[in-house]
C-alpha cells in the first residue's frame, strides 16, 4: 500500500511539474476558445445526494450562460465538466489529475467535502491550478496552499454570527453549555465568547460537558438557568441538541436558545419534541430567504429542475461557480494564476448568501442566515445576518 | 437545599439505569463466573427493538400516547425478545467456551459486544444515525419541596427497587434461585447433583437481558434518543456500579449504581468535567480500601 503510494506521489509530482510548462497551452486552440472548468462532486455512491444538488446547483449557471461566456469584449465557448469522486479520497485525487492534466479546465468548483479536499489539495497547489471547495468546512482544507478557495465558512464563524443574531436582537446576557472534547463546539464557543463581549455583550454562565456520550444535561442546565439568561447558546452537535432543548426546557429554561448549523436537520426536532419550538440556528442559506439575489437563483433553480428546492449543498456550488466566473471577469489574463489571483482580490461579490469577500486566508468573509423551528418540527427563514 | 434534592432526583434516576443494568453483570458474573462485556449492549437492542415494536403498535396510539395496556405489551415483548437474544448469545459464544481460561471467555465477550453494536450498524432499516424514541409514559411533574420529579423519574427509581427487591427473593427464597447458587458455589457438583447446568445458565442469562430491557427502556424514556452504540459507555459505567458495590452480590449492584449515579450527578454540579471521573476515582479508593467491592465477600481459593 505504502510502495504504490509513494508511486503516486511521484506520478502526482511528474505530472505537477510538466503541467507548469504547458499551463495555459490547451486553451489557443482554433479561433474560439474554450474555458474549462471542472466540477468535482459524489454523482454516484453513499453521498450521490449531495452530488446531485451540487450539480444541479452548478445547472443553473451552465443553462444561463448557454455554453457562451464574454470576457472583456470577446467572446468564449465555456464548458463544465462533471467528475464523480464517490466522496472517497482516491477518486478524488485521480479526477483532479485528469482534469488539470488531460482536460487542462482552468479553475476547479469542488470537492464537498473537506477529508477529500485535503488529499486533492496538494495536486491542484502543485500543478497551480485554483481550486474553491463548496462544503469544505475543516480549517486545514485552505491552508493546503494558496491555490484553495473554499465557498463556504469555516466552522469557527458560525459562533461570530449566532454572537451577531443574539445581539442584534436585543439580548445582553447569554449562557452557554458546550461540549469542551469537540472541535466543532469549542470553536464556536471561542468565537462567540469573542465578539458577543466586543458587542458589549456579557457571557452569565459557561458550562461544560465533555464527549457525545453525555445525555444527562440537567445539572449544568440548571446551573444555566440559575444564571438567569436573556439567551441560551448550544454550540454543539446534532446528536447531542435535540436532549440538551428537551431538558433544557424540562428545568424551566424558558429564554431563546441559539444553536449552530448542526442544529439543521429534522431529527433535533424528533427528539426535542413540542420543546424545540423557537429554537433557532444559524446556518448558510435558507431557500425561504428575502434577499433579492437569493430570491432570483431560488426562481431560477426550481424553474430548471421541476420544482426542486435548493439546499445548501446547492447553493454553495453554485456560489463558489460564481467566484469562478467572477474571477475570470476580472482576472488580468486567462491563465490559472491570474484568476487564482482575481479569486483572492473578490470584493463585495453579491451572492444569494449575502455580499462576500474573499479573506486573507482564502475564507470567505460572507452572511449567513437565522432559521427558527415552530412547534412542528419545521425551520423558518428568520433574518439574514453579515458580518460587521 | 432544593437545588441539593433536585440534583439528589437527577442521580437517583441515573442511578437507577446502572442500578438495573448493574444486576444483570452481577448475576452473570455470580453463578457463571465471566463479566459479559456486552451486557451493556442488551441494554441497547432492548430500546432498539422497543422503538421498532412501537412502530408496530402505531395505529393503537391515542393522541399521540399509547394506552396503557399496549405499553404493557410493548415492554413484554421487548423483554421477552431480548431475554431470547441474550439466551441465543450465550448459547452460540459463551457456552462452548464454558471450560477454557476465563481470558478467552472475556475476550470473546468484547468481540460479542462489537459484533452487537455493528451488526445492526450495517443493518439499512437501522444504520448509525440516532433515533428519537417514543413517548410511551407522559410524563407529569410533582414539586417536591422545590425540587421538580417527573412520573417517568418516580417509575424508574421504584422500577429499579422492586426489581432488585423480586431479583433477592428468587435468588434466596425459591428452587430455580437455590440451583443457581448452587450452579454458582460449583458446577461440577451441582451437576452430579442432577441441576441441570446449562438451563440455570440460561435462565440466568434470560433475566438478565430482560433486565437490561428494562432498563433500556427506562434509560430511552427519560433521554428519548437511541442509536447502535448507547450501550457501550453504559455498560462500562454499569460494570463500574457492580465492582463498586461487590460484584456478584445482588443488593452490593443496586447500591454501587445509586452511589455513583448520586455521585456523577454532584460532581458534575462542582464542575462538569469532573463528572464522569468520579466514578472511577470512587472504583478505585474502593478497591484499595475493600477490594471485594462493598458487599462482596473474599473467596479465598483453596489450592
Amino acid at each position: 500500500m505504502k510502495r504504490i503510494l509513494a508511486l503516486l506521489v511521484t506520478l502526482a509530482m511528474v505530472f505537477a511539474l510538466a503541467a507548469c510548462n504547458n499551463d495555459s497551452s490547451g486553451n489557443k486552440d482554433g479561433d474560439v476558445e474554450t474555458i474549462k472548468i471542472g466540477v468535482v462532486c459524489p454523482i454516484s455512491g453513499n453521498s450521490a445526494i449531495a452530488g446531485k444538488y451540487i450539480t444541479h446547483g452548478v445547472e443553473v449557471i451552465e443553462n444561463e450562460l448557454g455554453g457562451k461566456i464574454e470576457i472583456k469584449g470577446k467572446e468564449y465557448d465555456i464548458e463544465f465538466i462533471y467528475m464523480d469522486n464517490e466522496a472517497s479520497e482516491e477518486k478524488t485525487t485521480n479526477v483532479f489529475q485528469k482534469l488539470i492534466e488531460e482536460e487542462k479546465v482552468i479553475a476547479i468548483v469542488g470537492p464537498d467535502m473537506s477529508k477529500c479536499a485535503l488529499a486533492a489539495g496538494p495536486i491542484a497547489q502543485n500543478a497551480k491550478c485554483p481550486v474553491v471547495a463548496t462544503f469544505a468546512t475543516n480549517t486545514a482544507v485552505t491552508e493546503v496552499g494558496d491555490y484553495i478557495f473554499r465557498a463556504c465558512f469555516i466552522d469557527p464563524f458560525q459562533g461570530q454570527m449566532a454572537a451577531q443574531y443574539i445581539w442584534d436582537s436585543g439580548y445582553k446576557t447569554t449562557a452557554i453549555m458546550f461540549n469542551n472534547a469537540d472541535a466543532y463546539a469549542t470553536g464556536l464557543t471561542d468565537a462567540f465568547k469573542e465578539v458577543y463581549t466586543s458587542l458589549g455583550g456579557t457571557v452569565v454562565a459557561v458550562e461544560e460537558y465533555s464527549g457525545s456520550d453525555v445525555k444527562d444535561y440537567n445539572v449544568q442546565l440548571t446551573k444555566l438557568a440559575a444564571a438567569d439568561p436573556e439567551c441560551v447558546f448550544f454550540p454543539n452537535l446534532l446528536g447531542e441538541l435535540g436532549l440538551q432543548i428537551q431538558q433544557a426546557r424540562g428545568v424551566g429554561i424558558t429564554c431563546p436558545i441559539v444553536c449552530g448549523d448542526s442544529a439543521d436537520t429534522p431529527e433535533v426536532g424528533e427528539v426535542a419534541g413540542p420543546a424545540v419550538k423557537d429554537v433557532a440556528y444559524v446556518s448558510a442559506f435558507s431557500a425561504e430567504s428575502t434577499a433579492p439575489v437569493a430570491v432570483e437563483f431560488v426562481e431560477k433553480y426550481t424553474a430548471l429542475h421541476n420544482g426542486e428546492s435548493p439546499n445548501s449543498n446547492a447553493e454553495l456550488a453554485y456560489e463558489a461557480t460564481q467566484m469562478v466566473l467572477y474571477a475570470l471577469q476580472n482576472a488580468d489574463s486567462l491563465t490559472r494564476e491570474s484568476v487564482r489571483n482575481a479569486l483572492a482580490n473578490i470584493n463585495g461579490l453579491e451572492l444569494p448568501s449575502g455580499a462576500m469577500t474573499m479573506g486573507d486566508d482564502r475564507n470567505p468573509i460572507k452572511g449567513g442566515v437565522v432559521m427558527q423551528y415552530d412547534a412542528d418540527g419545521v425551520s423558518h427563514f428568520v433574518s439574514s445576518v453579515n458580518p460587521s | 437545599m432544593a437545588t441539593i434534592l433536585q440534583y439528589l432526583v437527577y442521580g437517583l434516576q441515573l442511578g437507577s439505569v446502572y442500578a438495573l443494568l448493574a444486576l444483570g453483570y452481577t448475576m452473570v458474573y455470580g453463578i457463571v463466573g465471566m463479566i459479559n462485556f456486552a451486557h451493556g449492549d442488551f441494554l441497547m437492542i432492548g430500546a432498539m427493538g422497543t422503538y421498532f415494536i412501537a412502530k408496530l403498535f402505531e395505529g393503537q396510539r391515542i393522541d399521540g400516547t399509547y394506552p396503557m395496556l399496549i405499553v404493557g405489551v410493548i415492554i413484554l415483548i421487548a423483554m421477552l425478545g431480548t431475554g431470547g437474544i441474550a439466551v441465543g448469545t450465550e448459547a452460540i459464544a459463551y457456552r462452548p467456551l464454558r471450560n477454557k481460561p476465563r481470558m478467552i471467555a472475556l475476550i470473546t465477550a468484547v468481540g460479542v459486544s462489537m459484533f452487537l453494536e455493528n451488526f445492526p450498524r450495517a443493518l439499512p432499516f437501522i444504520g448509525p444515525n440516532p433515533r428519537s424514541f417514543p413517548t410511551l409514559f407522559t410524563p407529569t411533574s410533582f414539586l417536591v419541596l422545590g425540587a421538580s420529579i417527573t412520573s417517568t423519574q418516580i417509575i424508574m427509581i421504584l422500577l429499579a427497587a422492586i426489581t432488585m427487591a423480586a431479583l433477592y427473593f428468587v435468588v434466596n427464597r425459591t428452587k430455580i434461585g437455590g440451583q443457581m447458587r448452587a450452579v454458582s458455589m460449583d458446577k461440577d457438583a451441582a451437576s452430579l447433583m442432577g441441576i441441570n447446568v446449562n438451563r440455570v445458565i440460561s435462565i440466568t442469562f434470560f433475566i438478565g437481558g430482560a433486565l437490561a430491557a428494562v432498563s433500556g427502556i427506562c434509560y430511552a424514556s427519560a433521554y428519548p434518543q437511541v442509536d447502535v452504540y448507547m450501550g457501550s459507555w453504559l455498560g462500562n459505567m454499569s460494570f463500574v456500579a457492580a465492582v463498586l458495590g461487590g460484584i456478584g452480590d445482588i443488593r452490593g449492584a443496586m447500591l454501587g449504581g445509586f452511589i455513583l449515579g448520586i455521585a456523577q450527578i454532584f460532581a458534575t454540579a462542582i464542575n462538569s468535567t469532573f463528572g464522569y471521573a468520579v466514578g472511577f476515582i470512587i472504583l478505585i479508593i474502593i478497591l484499595l480500601v475493600k477490594p471485594a467491592g462493598i458487599m462482596g465477600k473474599l473467596v479465598v481459593e483453596k489450592v
